[in-house]
């Protein structure tokens, strides 16, 4: 039988087996959202802002393991949904989008609500299509999921004329499909991976530093026998957090700008260093030359060959997925025997407590003012440190990497790699639709959450029961933090004035407010919060303006050239 | 160093942008670039001619590779390669000139395409630096217009870039 293009979209997320789709309903797409309407397999989320669409979808990705899935009209829709492509993209987050686009005819004519949706798109997906025959549309929608998902994977968009969506075909959803121009390279090659093990093993300063890639890759068992095989200092990156567990001795906190002491330093000094599913990022190794005052060694594990001796030379690259890789490793090394060096290694252990000892992220606890990292310690004690919190970005996502100590993947949501504010609200709804039975929490600041505000009528709609956790310290505090140090404390436009009283912004929209004051008054005010299982709470919590991030390794400063407390 | 790639690319609306847009994004130089379908349809063959350090070249072709529509990359210059740019230049050739832009012609083994009372067309093809001697050769104020495809490379003997 022959079925419509909207038809075939809609049974072609089904048959991929899509449960939920974020989006907003427009000129171009209505034919879809008419066959929306008409099944229950796949479920709709509408949001109010097609950016919270998409942070939607990637914030269900990130919490799950399949891709999330957008919906968006042409134009505005599409240009409204470019922030949280790039930002899934700079995250390698898997993600279909589905776009309308103006009918086939009127392409090119300046048609209302027209853009160039896959021109404006192409530098932040993985692949683009546009769609311009309706039997080309089950085949494209299958590579879309099939491209999004393998390899490192990232965003794929398809573009829909609205004429291809009344069009009609037969259909039948491909089994598989195989492109001749995309085969990602999953197995690591044996003779490199022998040759990183002997290097490890014979390591006198090893460090192994991981990153998204082992969280995204589900590597993480991997990752733990390996290290604690071999008793190995381990580092995370921001994106990287939960890939191994925070609260294991061998685990040396997050790396970076605002890194731990004890890991940069190791960073800094090691003399043979594993990065796996990391990217050694400006935010990570800071300055490239500094870095390379000192000699070590490096392998790299990556499944995307580009990311290899992009920003540092590497001595050994092994391209594959990092659970194969890992995996491989595992058994080699159990195969071989092969034992770190015992000696050097105390030595280096007894190095890395030194630098632990100085107790980089200590803060005043006696403070009469809420301090933010308190908030954090004590959200972290409440919610057993299993909940999923996601994050918008500057100081609040910094403290919350430091302080949440995450023990499992996939309970840290934040933008890294575009550092996109608005992010964490709408990434809360899509992981609690992933994980419906889980605590989610937003830890966000006064800032951020303005930028996407909107989405707490979303969350009302679907009764998402978030525990938002606002650090409001008056300021956007990461802005702030870098004009006291670099730009002689003068706050230009960094102050947030005529904030809304969150508590009464909160409970217009249906939800449960609560302002906390005073450091005594926070525990209490979370637990109430977490005691309120069905109800979205927002927790306005007034913090010390003065509080800055640290350590902090300063912009063009190498990793060892930290600012201490 | 100066570097000459060759990709086979699918013969799909949008696939040079992927590849223009990918220089400009990253900010790698395109000295030339030339683009046509090949025998086989659905694929094109494109010649970048691009410079950059080893480190940068090493990026360009694994970024390329990258590119879902990209089938094959090849830097042409790791190994044995010909490359021909082909031109096609309008000099003014009237009076005594008119013999000598034949000679200069013949001596670079051009041919004179179009002809009119005043000027000749000459098609030439050679490496770039041959189309440049030309041109260096010839009489300042000589020259009309030109116009040059870029290089295209192959590699010399059994080295085939084929899918």
């Amino acid at each position: 039988m022959e079925l419509t293009g909207a038809e075939i979209t809609v049974r072609c997320l089904a048959d991929e087996g899509v449960d939920y789709i974020f989006g907003y309903p427009g000129g171009a797409v209505l034919h879809i959202y008419d066959e929306i309407f008409k099944q229950d397999r796949v479920k709709h989320i509408l949001v109010r802002h097609e950016q919270a669409a998409v942070h939607a979808a990637d914030g269900y990705a990130r919490a799950c393991e399949k891709p999330g899935c957008v919906l968006v009209t042409s134009g505005p829709g599409v240009t409204n949904a470019v922030t949280g492509i790039a930002t899934a993209y700079m995250d390698s987050i898997p993600m279909v989008i589905v776009t309308g686009q103006v009918p086939t005819h009127a392409i090119g004519q300046d048609a209302f609500q027209e853009v160039d949706t896959v021109g404006i798109t192409r530098p932040c997906v993985k692949h683009n299509f546009l769609v311009k025959d309706v039997r080309d549309l089950a085949t494209t929608i299958k590579k879309a999921f099939y491209i999004a998902t393998t390899g490192r994977p990232g965003p794929v968009l398809v573009d829909i004329p609205k004429d291809v969506t009344i069009a009609r075909t037969e259909y039948e959803y491909p089994a598989s499909v195989s492109m001749r121009s995309y085969n990602p390279v999953l197995k690591g090659h044996a003779g490199q991976i022998r040759k990183a093990l002997a290097l490890l093993t014979e390591a006198k300063r090893p460090m192994i530093y991981t990153g998204g890639g082992v969280v995204l890759g589900s590597a993480s068992a991997e990752l733990a026998q390996f290290v604690r095989n071999l008793g190995f200092p381990c580092t995370n990156t921001l994106m990287g957090l939960g890939g191994y567990p925070a609260n294991d001795p061998l685990f040396m906190g997050m790396l970076g700008m605002h890194g731990t002491y004890e890991a940069n330093m190791a960073m800094q000094h090691c003399d043979v260093l594993l990065a796996i599913g990391a990217r050694f990022d400006d935010r990570v190794i800071g300055n490239p030359k500094h870095f390379f005052q000192e000699d070590r060694r490096i392998i790299h594990v990556d499944v995307d060959p580009s990311s290899i001796s992009k920003r540092v030379r590497v001595d050994v690259p092994i391209v594959g997925d990092v659970r194969e890789v890992l995996s491989e490793m595992n058994r080699q090394l159990a195969a071989t025997g092969a034992k770190p060096d015992a000696a050097a290694l105390k030595a280096w252990w007894t190095q890395i407590e030194l630098w632990r000892a100085r107790n980089c992220l200590k803060y005043d606890r006696n403070a009469a003012i809420i301090k933010p990292q308190m908030v954090i310690e004590k959200l972290h004690e409440i919610t057993g440190g299993d909940a999923i919190v996601t994050s918008d970005v500057g100081q609040h996502q910094m403290w919350a990497a430091q302080f949440y100590r995450f023990d499992k993947p996939r309970r840290w949501i934040n933008s890294g790699g575009l550092g996109t504010m608005g992010f964490g609200l709408p990434a809360a709804l899509g992981a609690w639709l992933a994980h419906p039975e889980s605590t989610v929490v937003c830890v966000t600041g006064e800032a951020s959450i303005q930028m996407c505000i909107q989405e707490l009528s979303t969350c009302k709609q679907y009764r998402a029961p978030i525990k938002i956790v606002n650090l409001n310290n008056r300021y956007m505090g990461m802005v702030r933090q870098w004009q006291e140090f670099f730009h002689g404390n003068r706050y230009a436009e960094s102050y947030m004035d005529a904030l809304p009283d969150f508590v009464k912004l909160t409970e217009s929209y249906g939800h449960v407010g609560m302002r906390i004051e005073k450091p005594e008054d926070v525990e209490g005010a979370l637990r109430e919060a977490f005691s309120r299982k069905d109800d979205l709470v927002f927790m306005d919590f007034v913090t010390d303006q003065t509080e800055n991030v640290f350590p902090m390794v300063p912009g063009g400063k190498g990793l060892s050239e930290m600012i201490l407390v | 160093m100066r570097h000459i790639i060759s990709l086979l690319l699918e013969n799909e609306s949008g696939a040079l942008s992927r590849v223009a847009g990918l220089f400009s994004a990253r900010g790698y130089n395109i000295e030339s670039l030339t683009v046509a379908p090949t025998e086989d349809a659905t694929l094109s063959r494109m010649t970048i001619v691009t410079t950059g350090s080893d480190d940068v070249i090493e990026q360009i072709t694994k970024q390329l590779n990258k590119l879902v529509d990209v089938v094959k990359v090849v830097d042409l210059s790791e190994g044995e390669h010909i490359e021909r740019e082909l031109m096609l230049v309008k000099v003014r050739a009237s009076g005594k000139d008119r013999e000598e832009m034949k000679r200069m012609a013949d001596i670079f083994r051009g041919r004179i395409i179009d002809v009119t009372d005043k000027s000749y067309t000459i098609e030439l093809t050679g490496t770039g630096q041959k189309l440049d001697a030309f041109l260096d050769a010839l009489e300042d104020g000589a020259v009309l217009e030109t116009v040059r495809t870029g290089a295209s490379g192959i590699g010399r003997g059994e080295r085939i870039l084929k899918v």
